[in-house]
């Protein structure tokens, strides 16, 4: 293995391992995320839902639960020292970033394990649309720790760390939402998936995902620089 | 430094916004669908091309900045951020009168432009607290460049998305079937686009003389107070 793929390796487990042993992030995000939806039903007072409503609920569940996780991502990072250590290692800076993404990746991916299936037996009649819907999922969770690496990296080395990433993070998860949300309402629309357009989200999710992982590749090297 | 040029560009900009905005009232045909209201094309069209070309103009310098950090840059590009925000503020509240005068509200969801438009602004309106959270200078200002970056790549994104989320399409001022609008209302419409222009430039000038000026005072009275150490002769604006 080439030096980068071991730090990629390193970082990764480093975190996953934290993570088991702490259980910072993942509970509370999965916790957050089923009292939302308990929200949403008084919210709304709906007691199934289904199309744009149901997609909406989804996202915008799994949008702020994502932020409590990237909240805490670089947390010990920076008050352990890792930020340092990556500094003085001989490898690639982005390696960092690129581990962080992937770190993240896999922590959406358990949160919706949870909150995806909670929320159709609270909310779906027909689970039909689950399956189109991971594919979603996945390409809208690539974006999302791509542009939530990013902007919690800065954010933890602010003074207003917990306020900055959803204040920076919504608005440039936008596209993101309007393509997942697009996508999904057809998926839960009341009597059968349909797959109008779903295609052409995914190739909007999927641009987004390319054009943000590469800026983000591309610009993580100044923000270690000190 | 900053300050040469300044006075010929202001008056240019003067005389190209009195030019554009006597075709606008004098010169322009009177729209035959909207009539008189649709003066406001042009202005609120030009701010608003005006603003987010002043937006990926801030990128741009931020790019520089992260290549050859050289605070200049970083200045630069705040500076544009700053103006096309406020820019934009004029954007949404033309465009917000425009919506009541033609369509009976202040608000219209259906219009993909305004929307991303929004959307944009709201992004960029977060790069006051983001700048100002990070309290290192060097840090605040790379930090500051790769938001900038980031945004920039967001604007063009972010209109093909709400662009693509509307079934409904509004008639697009430059592409219909008609062929577009006439001669004197483009030509109009150009002249108000580059006074616009001529106006980001004069504002985007006088807030880095501006900067530029009070930074050297702070340096002056600092270089006053201190004993004589390795004064640094810099001549980048600062950004406070």
């Amino acid at each position: 293995m080439t030096p980068s793929r071991t730090a990629f390796a390193a970082i990764l487990t480093k975190d996953l391992r934290s993570e088991l042993r702490t259980l910072q992030s993942l509970p509370a995000m999965a916790l957050f995320s089923v009292t939302t939806f308990v929200i949403f039903r008084f919210g709304l007072d709906r007691t199934s839902l289904s199309g744009s409503l149901a997609a909406g609920v989804l996202w915008a569940t799994l949008l702020f639960a994502a932020v409590l996780g990237i909240n805490r991502l670089f947390v010990a990072e920076r008050e352990e020292g890792g930020f340092d250590a990556i500094r003085l290692a001989p490898v690639d800076r982005s390696v960092l970033f690129a581990a962080k993404v992937a770190a993240l990746l896999v922590y959406l991916a358990a949160l919706e394990l949870v909150a995806v299936p909670i929320f159709a037996l609270f909310f779906l009649q027909d689970a039909a649309g689950l399956g189109p819907l991971v594919a979603v999922l996945l390409l809208a969770d690539l974006g999302l720790a791509a542009t939530g690496t990013l902007i919690s990296s800065m954010a933890v080395n602010s003074r207003a760390r917990d306020l900055l990433v959803p204040l920076v993070l919504l608005p440039l998860a936008v596209p993101l939402m309007i393509a997942a949300t697009g996508a999904t309402e057809r998926l839960l629309a009341l009597g059968g998936p349909s797959y109008h357009r779903f295609g052409t989200w995914l190739m909007v999710l999927g641009l987004y995902d390319l054009i943000f992982g590469l800026v983000g590749y591309a610009v993580f090297d100044f923000l270690l620089e000190d | 430094m900053y300050g040469k040029g300044l006075k010929t560009l202001s008056i240019a900009t003067v005389a190209m916004l009195a030019v554009s905005l006597s075709l606008v009232f004098f010169y322009a045909p009177l729209d035959g669908d909207q009539g008189f209201i649709q003066k406001i094309f042009y202005i609120h069209v030009p701010l608003a091309i005006v603003a987010l070309v002043g937006f990926i103009v801030g990128g741009v310098f931020a790019i520089a900045h992260l290549r050859t950090d050289d605070r200049k840059w970083d200045a630069y590009s705040y500076v544009c951020i700053h103006i096309s925000v406020i820019f934009g503020v004029a954007v949404l509240i033309t465009g917000a009168i425009w919506a009541k005068a033609s369509w009976g509200h202040w608000w219209v969801w259906d219009e993909p432009t305004l929307v991303s438009f929004l959307i944009v602004f709201l992004l960029y309106a977060t790069y006051y607290p983001f700048r100002y959270a990070v309290e290192d200078r060097d840090r605040q200002a790379r930090y500051a460049s790769v938001f900038a970056v980031t945004a920039g790549a967001f604007v063009p994104l972010n209109f093909m998305a709400v662009r693509m989320a509307q079934s409904l399409v509004h008639p697009r001022t430059f592409a219909t079937a008609e062929g577009g609008m006439p001669g004197e209302m483009m030509l109009t419409f150009l002249c108000s686009l580059v006074a616009m222009g001529l106006l980001w430039t004069t504002l985007v000038k006088f807030e880095l003389t501006a900067k530029s000026a009070s930074g050297q005072v702070k340096r002056l009275r600092r270089a006053l107070d201190a004993p004589p150490s390795g004064g640094s002769s810099r001549i980048a604006p600062e950004v406070s």
